[in-house]
């Protein structure tokens, strides 16, 4: 009965220790991309065997504080201009949806934000720190619900166009090709 | 040397009417606290006495009659303080809003998570000019400030001129102000507005007018061509890496709308909204680590290899 309650009571206390991690705010460490960046290919074809791509994870996925960042950021840096307001889309591609042209993971997005892509898609490397790319990384991601929705940001500072990124669905990231993608964009 | 702000230092119209008000208040109501103290001591002093004396039946028709009188005068003081309060606050409010300001200057003024942008308005655009965390103002003339907020809410109180007036997103406040006696105000933010609100500071210099034009004249302009390699080098720099993302410096390609503007950078007293001396070692220390002076501003920390930097505040010193 009392070991009953004791393991009642670590685990509340597992996740209230858990859930103060997701608004940790730490301004003095920033990520560095070179690592997640390093194995990843424009191509599938490889010398030898495959190799799986790179899998990094973004840490900052995990953090509200970061989420909230990328979306302030994904408006300054005018990302909405062309991937519309809550990524709904118009010149470019929309965000929210389940279709990748250049692969959904971290490190994906990190370098197409950082390289730029044909058709439009500026490069920003050398524009943006290491952490604020990463913060957008994240966001970015969650627009189309590839993020935990306790993490995922809540509202906007404008008018609400779409709910938030909170109650997006996961939606299963579909590989397209630039071509097939620019038929849906 | 930046003066504390002083709210019992008055140095314009607007300022002197709250002081004038709030020394009303203090002394009426110091007045009035004596008052209700020394009749309390009366009252417990007279009940010791009464209390010798064996009780009295009722109280006689002249005993009433004293109580009620005194009980009557009592409650006429009461309102006739209050009363004089009221009017007092009333006219205030009056004077405050009745400054003159038909040849007034328009500013239009923005709180930022954590730092303040001036619009300097004109009815002519080219000579609209926009500066951060610092305002000049000329003596003798009003001023009407436009609040606006890009975030969260903010407070402007520059205690030496004026009151308090709330900055809230989506909404214009104007506050009226004019500064008497030249000098350096300094203000800041008075609502709660996240991790570095502390530090959400502004000076207010009041300059003679003819010190005051030759200012304007000069932030009009916009950054002059460096004058050497090395600060055509830091232009650079400044224009190809992050700073041009987030800050102006007008004259060049570096447009970012998030961040104060820097076309006059080196004239100011201050950085990081009075969080440092403006010197070219605040200067770059600031860059390479702003999360340690401010930390959770937005200003991110960079790395930049020792030419870069050298180059980068040398093209700043030329800013002015």
């Amino acid at each position: 009965m009392i070991l009953d309650r004791a393991i009642v009571l670590f685990v509340l206390v597992a996740i209230g220790v858990a859930g103060c991690e997701r608004e940790r705010r730490d301004f003095q460490t920033p990520p560095s991309g070179a690592q997640a960046t390093r194995s990843l290919r424009m191509t599938d074809i490889t010398p030898g065997a495959p190799e799986p791509t790179s899998s990094a994870r973004n840490p900052l996925e995990e953090n509200a504080f970061a989420l909230a960042q990328g979306k302030r950021l994904f408006h300054w840096y005018n990302c909405n201009a062309c991937h519309g307001d809550g990524g709904g889309g118009s010149m470019g591609p929309a965000l929210m949806d389940d279709v990748w042209i250049y692969g959904s993971e971290p490190a994906n997005v990190f370098a197409t934000i950082v390289q730029g892509r044909p058709n439009g898609m500026p490069s920003f490397g050398g524009r943006i720190p290491d952490k604020e790319l990463w913060q957008l990384v994240a966001y970015v991601r969650s627009l189309s619900g590839q993020v935990e929705k306790t993490t995922a940001t809540g509202r906007d500072d404008s008018i609400m166009v779409k709910p938030g990124e909170n109650r997006m669905d996961p939606q299963k990231p579909v590989q397209a090709t630039p071509s097939s993608a620019s038929e849906h964009p | 040397m930046i003066p504390a702000q002083d709210v019992l230092a008055p140095a314009g119209p607007q300022a002197a009417q709250i002081h004038a008000l709030w020394q009303l208040m203090l002394w009426m109501c110091t007045a009035v606290f004596a008052l209700v103290v020394a009749a309390a001591w009366i009252a417990v002093l007279r009940r010791r006495r009464d209390v010798l004396e064996p009780l009295q039946g009722a109280d006689t028709p002249a005993q009433s009659r004293r109580v009620a009188r005194i009980i009557g005068i009592a409650v006429a003081l009461s309102a006739l303080g209050l009363a004089v309060l009221i009017v007092a606050s009333i006219g205030t409010d009056r004077a405050l809003a009745g400054l003159p300001h038909d040849d007034a200057l328009h500013i239009e003024l923005t709180g930022h998570q954590w730092w303040w942008e001036a619009t300097y308005d004109s009815v002519d655009p080219s000579k609209m000019f926009t500066t951060a965390n610092e305002l000049h103002i000329p003596v003798g003339r009003a001023v009407i400030f436009t609040l606006k907020a890009d975030d969260v809410i903010h407070s402007l109180w520059v205690p030496n001129l004026h009151g308090k007036k709330d900055l809230v997103p989506g909404r214009t406040a104007t506050h009226l102000i004019r500064a008497d006696t030249p000098g350096i105000y300094r203000g800041q933010c008075a609502e709660f507005c996240g991790y570095q609100h502390a530090w959400m500071s502004l000076l207010v210099i009041a300059d003679p007018p003819d010190q005051y034009a030759a200012w304007e004249a000069r932030q009009r302009q916009p950054a002059g061509e460096p004058p050497d390699a090395q600060a055509v080098r830091g232009r650079d720099v400044f224009e190809r890496g992050t700073c041009a993302i987030c800050h102006t410096v007008e004259g060049t390609r570096a447009q970012g709308k998030h961040a104060p503007d820097l076309t006059h950078l080196a004239s100011r007293m201050t950085i990081g909204a009075v969080a440092l001396d403006n010197t070219p070692a605040n200067r770059a220390a600031w860059i390479v680590d702003p999360q340690r002076f401010k930390p959770g501003v937005n200003m991110p920390a960079h790395n930049l290899p020792a030419e870069e930097l050298g180059a980068l505040l040398h093209y700043l010193e030329t800013l002015r």
